[in-house]
């Protein structure tokens, strides 16, 4: 009794006690997070907002050298960038075009990777060695890749020679005058770097998927085909929907491979000009800030909408399987606890 | 004596035939598994020639790399070579000695940037992670999503804005510039977070506080030790992303001399590559990637096993 009071006498100082506690202690969450939130306003948050003002303002200079502007048009940056004969269109078209060759044969090569190094029955040896090797491109520079592939695509490049002399292009074709040949390349260069992560991606969600799904599968009669479509492809979408989101965003930002190696001039009939390459020409060489500004917001609107639409697509259809996985152990338990019980009364 | 004629066989027939059927079935599951193993070590073996493939396919560059910038120009043009010649030391003082292509600042600039930056970045990250983990305040929730949701945000996107204020402040040609934004990496700070979120028991944090210790002491003399795997993963990848760096520092660097070096291998500009000193453009491109292969190399093991768990976390 008496220890009871003493407790309730207690416990509101306590508590007064850890309230003061948090209070003085939250002043050093602010100041910690000072650093990252000062810089981030001034050289992102700013300049993000510069780039939005300025893409309702005629703003650019003439010859490079006379500053026009800036002048309040409203929407006439948009309406010019946007219009249906604009370059915009193209050079968009170019680099999700680009992205595509690269992605396709990317996932379905990842995907395989990661099954084969996660597959227990397979007993795989050297992965670490072959995990090494796919993901070392990742880390070069995009830019060497891209002035490495015009050298070894040159007219009397070796790879060049080497296609000749296998008569896989004809003799008077010059590689980087040939629109196919060049988008091809640029989507080469950027499979080469990224197929090794997405399938480091793709296996750490297998590794992620309970271990006892495949198992009750394997029990029910389920082979290898119907176990991949029915069960891990479905459990692995959510690493399905970062892969393609964050290669998404990346392929709109693809940049590097392609200035280098069409020299910066979008290659033969402006063919592997990247959206992301018009606005480095718009901000670095023409300094047509009003247009650079609509395009980079243009950029990041469609960033926002591809993540958005990606997500409602495909979540929904994630939850639904796992719902329908839960359910299905929760009976598989359910039906084991039935057969144990019965066991025990029969004993 | 024919087997079928033996007398014991005719026999167990006779009295046991309702068993042949199992008998048979037994031969074919034996089969099935012979088959199956047989299946198995073919799709072995197919695994193995495809992995071999891209093995090839990923190494088969850098091999080249390595081995034309050991070749004249004009040897190169003859052909591709598989083994090294020796003009790696000429190649090597030539390109010193190339007044049109700045090697040495380039990489004396590069080496400062992706080392400052990865510093910058992998501290600055983790003192922002420890305030959104340790911390309660008010607007900790606005914060960690407004982080997160920056998070998506191309960095390329605010670049004009960026030229635009320099142009303005006449602040081209600042190699800081390049570096100072590292301290705002919403990557890296999410990483971390996660990592701190694993690892980080508030009962230490409690016990260093009753000790006395300060708030940045207990940071840096605890959380940071602890966080050192995060740290070195981080730190590498931070290093790598800002040696590679183009599309930014190619827009603020146009100084000659504060170039980096992926804006010297993009500078080389010539009517048509074929006129390009090949040897030393070879030479210039192993002395971008090799140091941050070998580096990579050394460290694989670590990265992709820090890779692997991150994602699963993510």
């Amino acid at each position: 009794m008496k220890q009871k009071t003493s407790t309730e006498v207690r416990s509101p100082s306590l508590q007064t006690r850890k309230r003061h506690k948090k209070i003085s202690y939250s002043k050093y969450g602010y100041l910690f997070l000072l650093p990252f939130f000062i810089i981030f306003i001034t050289f992102s948050l700013i300049p993000l907002i510069q780039t939005i003002y300025y893409s309702f303002f005629e703003y650019y200079y003439q010859n490079g050298i006379n500053q026009v502007g800036p002048n309040f048009v409203g929407f006439d940056n948009y309406v010019t960038i946007l219009a249906a004969d604009s370059v915009f269109w193209k050079y968009l078209g170019n680099t999700l075009l680009i992205w595509v060759i690269g992605f396709v044969p990317q996932i379905i090569i990842s995907l395989l990777l990661a099954i084969w190094f996660t597959d227990s029955r397979l007993k795989l040896k050297f992965s670490g060695f072959f995990k090494a090797i796919t993901y070392m491109p990742n880390l070069v520079m995009a830019a060497a890749f891209g002035m490495m592939f015009l050298m070894l695509f040159s007219q009397s490049g070796p790879m060049t020679q080497i296609l000749k002399a296998l008569n896989l292009i004809p003799e008077g074709l010059v590689v980087s005058q040939d629109s196919g040949w060049v988008r091809a390349i640029v989507a080469f260069i950027n499979w080469l770097m990224w197929f090794g992560n997405t399938s480091i991606l793709l296996m750490s969600g297998i590794a992620g998927i309970d271990e006892s799904i495949f198992e009750s599968a394997r029990l029910d009669g389920a082979n290898a085909t119907t176990t991949f479509w029915k069960i891990t492809l479905p459990l692995l979408m959510p690493i399905f929907v970062y892969v393609l989101i964050t290669s998404m965003i990346g392929g709109l930002q693809l940049f590097d491979a392609a200035q280098v190696f069409t020299q910066g001039t979008g290659g033969p009939g402006l063919c592997a000009k990247t959206i992301m390459m018009y606005l480095y020409e718009r901000i670095s060489i023409s300094k047509n800030y009003g247009a650079a500004g609509a395009i980079s917001v243009l950029i990041f609107l469609f960033t926002g909408i591809l993540s958005i639409f990606v997500f409602k697509t495909l979540v929904p259809n994630y939850n639904a399987v796992k719902a329908e996985a839960k359910a299905y152990h929760k009976r598989q338990r359910y039906l084991k606890n039935v057969k144990n019980a019965g066991g025990q009364s029969h004993e | 004596m024919n087997k079928f004629n033996h007398p014991y066989y005719s026999a167990s027939q006779a009295i046991i035939g309702s068993n042949t059927p199992n008998l048979k079935k037994n031969e074919e599951s034996r089969k099935k598994l012979s088959n199956q193993r047989i299946g198995m070590i073919v799709y072995r073996v197919i695994v193995y020639v495809f992995l071999i493939l891209l093995s090839l396919i990923c190494i088969v560059p850098f091999w080249i790399l390595i081995v034309n910038c050991t070749y004249q120009s004009s040897q190169i043009q003859q052909g591709l070579h598989w083994w090294f010649g020796n003009y790696f030391v000429e190649n090597f003082q030539g390109l010193l000695s190339n007044t049109n292509i700045p090697l040495k600042t380039g990489f004396i600039n590069s080496l400062i940037v992706a080392f400052t930056t990865a510093i910058l970045t992998v501290y600055f990250s983790a003192l922002t992670a420890y305030a959104t983990h340790v911390y309660q305040f008010k607007g900790k929730k606005f914060v960690t999503t407004f982080i997160l949701a920056v998070m998506m945000i191309p960095t390329q996107v605010a670049s004009m804005g960026l030229v635009v204020i320099c142009n303005q402040l006449h602040l081209l040609n600042q190699i800081w510039l390049i570096i100072v934004p590292a301290i705002a990496s919403p990557v890296t700070y999410f990483y971390m977070k996660q990592y701190l979120e694993s690892v980080l028991p508030f009962e230490v944090i409690e016990a260093a506080r009753v000790d006395g210790s300060s708030e940045i002491r207990i940071f840096h003399q605890i959380v940071l030790p602890i966080l050192k795997p995060a740290l070195a993963v981080q730190f590498i990848f931070s290093y790598v992303t800002n040696w590679n760096n183009f599309f930014i520092p190619g827009m603020l660097l146009q100084d000659k001399t504060t170039w980096t070096l992926p804006i010297v291998i993009a500078g080389l500009k010539a009517s048509s590559p074929d006129t390009f000193d090949l040897g030393q453009v070879y030479m210039l491109m192993t002395i971008a990637i090799i140091p941050v292969v070998i580096v990579y190399l050394i460290f694989s093991k670590a990265i992709i096993k820090n890779l692997t768990s991150g994602a699963v976390k993510g």
